[in-house]
């Protein structure tokens, strides 16, 4: 870690609501305090008080269990109060409660919202109605800047660095703000990134997001450093994008056989929850030399802590200047 | 807001710029209105003498045209009063120089009924504002499935048939209400987009959507509907109108359709040729419109349709969508922007901009609707009623919701500086408009 660096650059965002338009320096600010968390993550005594007195409300529109008992440990982990919010958009009428619930919320003073919402740009639209800080915690198919931090920072903890990277990113592109994340923050840090999918999954005019595009497996992952594979969202799927499971994880999902094309030494990554056997081979999925996907998880309350600390001071440096 | 209704009232407009469209006439003189109508016209009457009791108004040199008519808007009423009423929507018309609207069926209940006809057009005359003529639905309710009473609508008042913002999907039903109009010579209007492609997309697919996660709309999707659709003219020998086309291919096909000798014709409006995908910008929901706003070459090749006499048309597409409908997120939100005060200076920046003369651009929205729809409007002309608009083409200002007329404020050029503006607008002889300042 460079300290000298850091008296330099610093995140002066409010909000953290995607990885698009970050700069390489507040993404290693971001990683680099949230490497400090690790340690302390695995210490017996895991609890600080940067946090105390702040209020973090967990505003949830969409099912979810890791992110949400992620970024719930990482503001108890740092003295903060959390409040888990569960609206589901089926049983409300859509949209009306998402700008009724921001005001409701914002006359409540808290100080920090992670918000996940089905829609594309409904986090940012909300980000516009609040006085606190936001963090995307994933939205439609836009953006979820906090797993791709998490992933940056498994790569970086296991390789040293991202740069000139070669990372293949395999699967559901079409509906995955994981890869969207992904594509921008490992862009700006110089690695190169594969898109591997059949057609049906690729957005069109994702090669203007700087991605090499393949539809073969045993192609797209020569010589990869990185296999980064993504959930089939099935859930998001109108109509069908391929003819059948068997058909789909025949050539698209990642066993012993199209991995050999990788690097020997090459990570897997997925930003979980797995379909074995769908997109993963169920053994690969635990073979822990090379899959690196529980670290991911581990790697995820470090990062949650690391963007809840950093957005918190920004609030301090706010208030201050009101005074 | 009007003058007292007195038929022995003569209006003389003098200093004007006599622009019409329709004879090519652009030179200094004025016009007298004799009651309702207009009853003398041209340099003459610039020469200082008074006509028999006669009010005289100086238009200090700015441009005196046939009042504008739009021939595609949706006003709300009947049935979603709480977006616009004819009243609010006459008002945004006036103030945007438009003299006559041809409104959309897509109304609760739907104009597919005579008496429907009869309501919208009752309530617009009483209110003495923009005249109002509706369209009359192809199908009834508008389900897209059995025709609607074309040939009586028509004898109601039913200028031409849509389903409005519905795409008349089913290819039989657009057969037969193409080969059906033409037993009584009336003109289709469709709203090309093909569903199956375009369903689960709310903005134009590309680039910009991926970047955004939101669901493409196709380019294909317009192009296959107008491809499909110029084919039935073809077989059923009927009149159809493409409303706003908004790709270069689209545009493509009605010029080929055009050179063979078939009965096509299209419109677009403002968006398309002033506009690209990249003002929805950070999830702008005033953006999202239907057809969806194209990429930066399909706008050029809106301007080319124009100049080139392919498109006949600029409507003003005016979609009034409450701020209920439009705060939210991108995906959940109502297309459609207003467009009736826009309508003017939007197509006078095809002038600014040096794409067309004043006097072309003008025509595109006063002659050539009304002409394509057989109104009597969009034309100076002796025992023509007095429709008339006395517009700055010049005049600077800025497009921003509080200064809207319209119930609802979702202008997709919210912010914009624009050039040109009416000065006022005159309906049937009497003062419905008068610009402040």
């Amino acid at each position: 870690m460079n300290t000298n660096e850091q008296t330099f650059f610093r995140y002066y965002r409010r909000h953290l609501l995607g990885t698009e338009g970050l700069t390489p320096e507040e993404i290693t600010i971001l990683l680099d305090r949230s490497e400090a968390h690790v340690q302390q993550n695995r210490q017996a005594n895991k609890k600080k008080s940067v946090l105390y007195g702040r209020t973090i409300i967990n505003l949830f529109f969409e099912d979810s269990t890791r992110t949400r008992t992620s970024f719930e440990l990482a503001g108890k982990r740092l003295g903060g109060d959390v409040i888990n919010m569960s609206v589901s958009t089926s049983s409300v009428k859509k949209g009306e409660t998402l700008i009724d619930t921001a005001m409701t919320l914002n006359a409540m003073h808290p100080d920090v919202l992670v918000v996940r919402h089905p829609q594309s740009g409904a986090v940012s639209l909300l980000s516009e109605k609040v006085n606190c800080a936001v963090i995307n915690g994933g939205d439609g198919a836009h953006e979820h800047p906090t797993q791709a931090l998490l992933d940056a920072l498994t790569i970086r903890r296991r390789l040293g660095h991202l740069s000139g990277l070669v990372i293949a990113i395999c699967g559901d592109v079409l509906h995955s703000r994981v890869a969207r994340s992904n594509i921008h923050l490992l862009n700006t840090m110089g690695a190169r990134v594969r898109l591997i999918a059949p057609v049906t999954l690729i957005p069109s005019g994702i090669e203007h997001l700087g991605v090499e595009v393949f539809h073969d497996m045993d192609e797209g992952l020569k010589g990869v450093d990185i296999v980064m594979m993504l959930r089939l969202q099935r859930e998001r799927m109108q109509g069908n994008f391929f003819p059948s499971i068997r058909e789909y994880f025949n050539f698209f999902g990642l066993d012993e056989a199209k991995l050999a094309n990788a690097k020997d030494n090459a990570l897997i990554m997925h930003p979980g929850p797995m379909n074995r056997g769908v997109e993963i081979d169920s053994d690969l999925a635990d073979d822990f030399g090379r899959s690196v996907i529980r670290e991911q998880v581990e790697m995820g309350v470090a990062v949650r802590m690391a963007c809840l600390e950093i957005l918190t001071e920004n609030l301090d440096q706010s208030e201050a200047s009101n005074l | 807001m009007a003058t007292t209704n007195n038929s022995n009232l003569h209006t003389l407009y003098i200093n004007a710029r006599l622009i019409d469209p329709a004879t090519g006439r652009d030179e200094m003189g004025g016009i007298l209105c004799d009651g309702k109508v207009i009853s003398d016209i041209g340099p003459h009457l610039n020469d200082g003498k008074p006509r028999a009791n006669s009010q005289i108004i100086n238009c200090k040199g700015h441009c005196l045209v046939p009042g504008l008519v739009d021939m595609r808007a949706h006003l709300g009423e009947p049935g979603e009063e709480h977006k616009e009423t004819l009243e609010t929507a006459g008002r945004s018309a006036v103030a945007g120089g438009v003299t006559t609207i041809v409104c959309l069926p897509n109304t609760e209940p739907a104009i597919d009924d005579m008496s429907v006809v009869e309501f919208v057009a009752r309530r617009a005359r009483k209110l003495g504002l923009s005249k109002v003529y509706p369209y009359g639905a192809v199908s009834k309710k508008l389900e897209g499935k059995e025709i609607a009473e074309l040939g009586m609508l028509s004898e109601a008042g039913a200028v031409a048939f849509t389903d409005g913002f519905k795409t008349i999907s089913d290819i039989q039903l657009m057969l037969r209400a193409l080969s059906y109009a033409k037993t009584f010579d009336l003109l289709i209007v469709q709203h090309p987009e093909e569903c199956g492609l375009s369903k689960n997309g709310v903005m134009n697919s590309g680039e910009t959507a991926t970047r955004l996660g939101l669901g493409g709309i196709p380019r294909y999707a317009e192009i296959i509907m107008v491809e499909r659709d110029i084919r039935l003219v073809e077989m059923s020998g009927g009149k159809l109108h493409f409303a706003h086309l908004s790709t270069s291919d689209a545009i493509d096909c009605v010029r080929k359709a055009k050179a063979r000798g078939l009965a096509v014709t299209c419109d677009t409006a403002p968006p398309y040729f002033a506009l690209n995908e990249l003002a929805v910008g950070d999830y702008r929901t005033f953006a999202k419109l239907s057809p969806p706003l194209r990429k930066e070459e399909d706008r050029q090749a809106v301007i080319e349709g124009l100049k080139d006499g392919t498109i006949d048309v600029i409507a003003s597409d005016h979609t009034p969508q409450d701020e209920e409908s439009k705060r939210l997120p991108f995906s959940e939100a109502a297309a459609g922007g207003v467009g009736l005060e826009t309508l003017l200076p939007i197509t006078l920046e095809l002038y600014h901009n040096g794409h067309m003369s004043l006097i072309e651009a003008l025509n595109l929205i006063t002659y050539r609707p009304a002409q394509l729809l057989g109104l009597k409007a969009g034309k100076l002309e002796i025992g023509r009623r007095a429709d008339i608009t006395i517009l700055d083409p010049e005049r600077g200002w800025k497009v921003e919701d509080k200064t809207l007329k319209s119930k609802s404020k979702n202008s997709p050029f919210d912010g914009r500086p624009v050039q040109g503006c009416a000065i006022q607008t005159i309906v049937d002889g009497r003062l419905v408009f008068q610009a402040e300042g």
